[in-house]
């Protein structure tokens, strides 16, 4: 990737518990693009994000942002740099106004009442700028989170799971307002349970488990890698081998020959093309079959096929 | 470092910050300072201090006597206090995340919470000299060295405060230190009485004390007579200043208690 906005490289962090939460983690972001970060609990998400942001050291690797190393040139690359963390965390006897203009002024950023007003505003939060941060909601402290970091117009904004704990509608909203923040060019770089979040805004995906990062992709492309369309179907009678009249097709014999399982497509509708011929051939080859149940793979097929570590994914 | 590269907007954000805080909660935090001075003046100044011969503390009123002594004890306990939950309370809350990640420095750092905190004690300072004239008469001998030496004291105890912060890892931690080793030192350094009254080896074990320095400094600043050298009490405060700001620094290169 030429000049890319964030540059990991062979990143490790291990605690001082003993803890290896990363291990040797290589990771370039575009300029402008939404990234998003999917992994399970403890996968090393907030500690990438941390060790990026300034909250720990590293214990080996090198990171650089802006074409900057971000140890020797972190006055200017922090500046540059805004960061939702995952935990609610702030003066709750503040009120929300100061507090978002005190992180401007921490950024070294001149007061500016009208670009405070405007993001605000665009959390919905000017109503209760003259709330004490302790009266809102969980979903307002969360914005008004996202408010201290916009607050001094960060290029690369980390949301460590900006959507945790917020409710549908509101998450749909702040997508939206995430979408907005990439248009205005804002590179954004987020962490994710919820599989949905990245396939809906992500322009790139990485999964990330016990400290390394399995695979990093365009969310297009992994999709189309892996086949968009995956059916199994429940045999009457279990095999003991696949039958030589399906082995040109991508499937697996599973749960003890009970189950075939196809994996296939591209998304151009190939892969229910293949399904149809592949019933048609097991209706010919006489092997009886109780149900079909077909649906498109989506980025959660993917996540839980990678970190079961199952074949069929490219490394 | 270069100067000019120095976050000023962040240090003035930071200072501005603590400040609100503490005039945000201003009745708790100046009540009850001064009330506790007050009530050492009327018991020790007013009521015990007019049985107390003169001649024994340099020529001055007991009352008198006892001012520095009792200003000292606000400003280290003050000044301690006030940095030290300055800087632990985000650390508990986890806000400390945004100063961890925002472009400031050790400089930075130092100018707004500790210059924050140092502000807090010399406004508390400032309240409990007019509130002392109530009940005691004094004067102060030197008036430029008695400022320039509550600045120092209450920067000294601040940094002191701002070290004990990021070094506790509980509430009872920061209570500890003020509560086990400060006041007695200040008690034991001469608040209440001049050491030639005290009896070997007492007398020679009460000059270990750091805290005596402090007291008979700033006492020779109101009265003009100590029972030291004023130029070793101004040494050993600004060497505490400089000691301080050093371990400042090397917990922001290591990151000790604060980057994990
Ligand atoms: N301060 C710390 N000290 C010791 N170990 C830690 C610390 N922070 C995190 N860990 C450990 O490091 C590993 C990675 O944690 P991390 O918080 O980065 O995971 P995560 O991917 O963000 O998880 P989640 O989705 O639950 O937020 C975990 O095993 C965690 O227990
Ligand atoms: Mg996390």
């Amino acid at each position: 990737m030429d000049n890319p906005i964030l540059d990991i490289r062979d990143l490790s962090k291990t605690y001082k518990s003993g803890t290896v939460a990363l291990a040797g983690v290589d990771l370039q972001i575009r300029k402008g693009e939404i990234f998003a970060l999917l992994g399970p609990n403890g996968a090393g998400k907030t500690t990438l994000i941390g060790a990026v942001c300034g909250l720990l050291r590293p214990t080996g690797g090198t990171i650089e942002a802006f074409g900057l190393d971000v140890a020797k040139h972190w006055r200017q690359v922090r500046r540059r740099i805004g960061l939702v963390p995952q935990e609610l965390a702030f003066d709750m006897f503040g009120r929300v106004d100061h507090s978002v203009e005190f992180s401007r002024g921490m950024f070294g950023c001149p007061p500016n009442a009208a670009r405070i007003e405007e993001v605000l505003r665009s959390l919905s939060l000017w109503d209760k700028r003259e709330a004490k941060i302790r009266e809102l909601s969980g979903g307002m402290k969360r914005r008004v989170m996202i408010a201290k970091a916009l607050s001094h117009d960060p290029e690369l904004l980390f949301l460590d799971e900006p959507t945790a704990g917020v409710d549908v509608e509101l998450r749909r909203d702040m997508w939206r307002q995430i979408g907005a923040l990439r248009d205005a060019g804002t590179t954004i770089i987020l962490t994710t349970h919820y599989i949905e979040e990245a396939q809906e805004m992500a322009d790139r995906v990485g999964v990330i488990n016990r400290g390394k990062l399995l695979l990093v992709d365009d969310k297009a492309s992994i999709m189309a890698q892996l086949g968009r369309t995956e059916a199994r179907i429940t045999l009457e009678t279990p095999l003991a081998a696949l039958p030589e009249t399906l082995a040109a097709y991508p499937v697996t014999l599973e749960d003890g020959g009970r189950t075939l399982r196809y994996r296939g497509g591209d998304g151009t509708g190939k892969g229910k093309r293949e399904i149809a011929e592949l019933v048609r051939a097991l209706v010919l080859g006489n092997i009886a079959f109780s149900e079909i149940d077909t649906h498109d793979s989506t980025l959660e097929d993917i996540f839980v096929d990678l970190l079961e570590g199952r074949d069929g994914v490219p490394a | 470092m270069n100067f000019l590269s120095l976050n000023l907007r962040g240090a003035l954000a930071i200072f501005t910050n603590e400040l609100a805080r503490f005039f945000r909660t201003v009745f708790g935090s100046i009540l009850s300072p001064v009330l506790t001075t007050s009530l050492y003046f009327i018991v020790f100044g007013a009521a015990i201090g007019s049985q107390m011969d003169p001649s024994q503390f340099g020529g001055v009123s007991y009352g008198a006597f006892i001012v520095p002594g009792l200003l000292m004890l606000t400003l280290l306990s003050e000044s301690t206090s006030n940095a030290s939950f300055g800087i632990y309370m985000p650390r508990f809350t986890g806000a400390i995340y945004e100063l961890l990640s925002a472009p400031v420095g050790v400089a930075e750092t130092l100018i707004g919470f500790v210059g924050a905190a140092a502000c807090k004690s010399l406004i508390i300072a400032a309240i409990i000299l007019l509130t002392a004239l109530l009940f005691v008469d004094y004067s102060i001998a030197h008036p430029v060295y008695a400022v320039g030496y509550i600045v120092l004291v209450a920067a000294a105890f601040s940094l002191f405060g701002f070290i004990l912060g990021v070094w506790a890892d509980g509430f009872e931690k920061l209570s500890i230190i003020p509560m086990l080793v400060l006041t007695p030192l200040t008690f034991l350094g001469g608040t209440f009485y001049s050491i030639r009254m005290l009896d070997e080896p007492w007398q020679t074990v009460a000059q270990f004390n750091p805290v005596f320095y402090l007291i008979n400094g700033l006492r020779w600043t109101f009265t003009g007579q100590a029972d030291v050298p004023i130029a070793l009490a101004f040494g050993m405060t600004l060497g505490f200043v400089v000691l301080c700001i050093a371990v400042i620094a090397v917990i922001f290169k290591t990151g000790w208690r604060l980057r994990g």
